[in-house]
């Protein structure tokens, strides 16, 4: 009974995601890119999924927008300023290295830091 | 003695940090857009495939640009508003129909009345994207030159009218 349920629990076949969205573009490079910027580009209905991983409508209408820019000849760097533009810092996954940023990238190597710190001092300590 | 105290002060400090973060809204994005002009679009008008609409439709004039589409469950909601508040003909309300089938949209407008002077078909997010729309109904108060002066996000209610919207009209006027 027990080996049954085990393989009653086991058999779902894990849901593979799939590449959602119209097709890719043509040129393989261009596709390349595409997809680069589509992973550093926050989906803004979905809050912590990039827009290459998102299936919502709106992710999926970015993409499209970021494949027409490149063919009409944008660089990555365009088009990632284009949706910057347009949804703010909110919209780059990974934060950028600015003044109201300083602290949130500090605070790891303080932390870290300061746990050397206290780890010296108080390893030090006769017991 | 300052030690015993420390883990109480951090416990204290992260407490209040998180009670900030959690009145913020997450969803409610700034508006990047604020004082830019109006992105340049070229799409067909709700009602006629052939009708080519551009930015020029927001130019000229003090609009009210509202993005609606007929799965849009808050739209319901403001719908009356908008009704109520287009009674004034002096206000002219663009519609942005997002994501949306022209049918769909139209048999919406037909059950509930169109309160829209004009309205853009926007099937793909095109002109959404540039507007940085992020959900509906989501509106812009631009200018006579075309620039966008405010965002709304979310359903206007009659007080976000008649406080923040109607003085914000009048002081475009005067400009």
């Amino acid at each position: 009974m027990r080996a049954f349920l085990l393989i009653f629990f086991f058999w779902a076949m894990p849901a593979m995601a799939q590449v959602a969205g119209p097709a890719a573009s043509a040129d393989p490079v261009l596709e390349d890119r595409a997809r680069e910027i589509a992973q550093s580009l926050r989906c803004v209905v979905c809050q912590n999924q990039s827009i290459d991983e998102s299936d919502a409508p709106l992710a999926q209408d970015m993409r499209k927008l970021v494949r027409s820019r490149l063919e009409a000849g944008d660089s990555n760097e365009d088009v990632i300023n284009f949706m910057r533009d347009k949804y703010g810092d909110y919209v780059l996954l990974k934060p950028p290295v600015q003044t109201n940023t300083y602290l949130l990238w500090a605070v790891p190597f303080l932390l870290l830091l300061g746990g050397l710190v206290w780890f010296l001092r108080v390893g030090r300590r006769p017991s | 003695m300052m030690r015993g105290f420390l883990p109480i002060i951090i416990f204290i400090g992260l407490g209040i940090a998180l009670a900030i973060s959690l009145t913020k809204d997450p969803r409610r994005l700034e508006a990047a857009l604020i004082d830019q002009p109006f992105p340049e679009f070229s799409l067909s008008s709700l009602d006629g495939p052939d009708a080519i609409l551009t930015e020029q439709t927001v130019k000229g004039q003090i609009s009210v640009v509202n993005v609606f589409g007929s799965w849009c469950v808050t739209c319901n909601v403001e719908h009356p508003i908008l009704m109520d508040i287009t009674k004034d003909e002096s206000i002219r309300l663009v519609g942005l129909n997002w994501r949306d089938g022209r049918e769909k949209a139209r048999d919406w407008l037909d059950k509930r009345g169109d309160p829209y002077d004009v309205i853009v078909f926007d099937p793909d997010s095109e002109l959404a994207i540039p507007l940085g729309v992020s959900g509906a109904p989501e509106t812009f108060v631009t200018d006579e030159t075309g620039r966008i002066r405010y965002k709304h996000s979310g359903a206007i209610s009659f007080e976000d009218w008649e406080k923040t919207f109607l003085p914000l009209l009048k002081k475009l006027e005067a400009e």
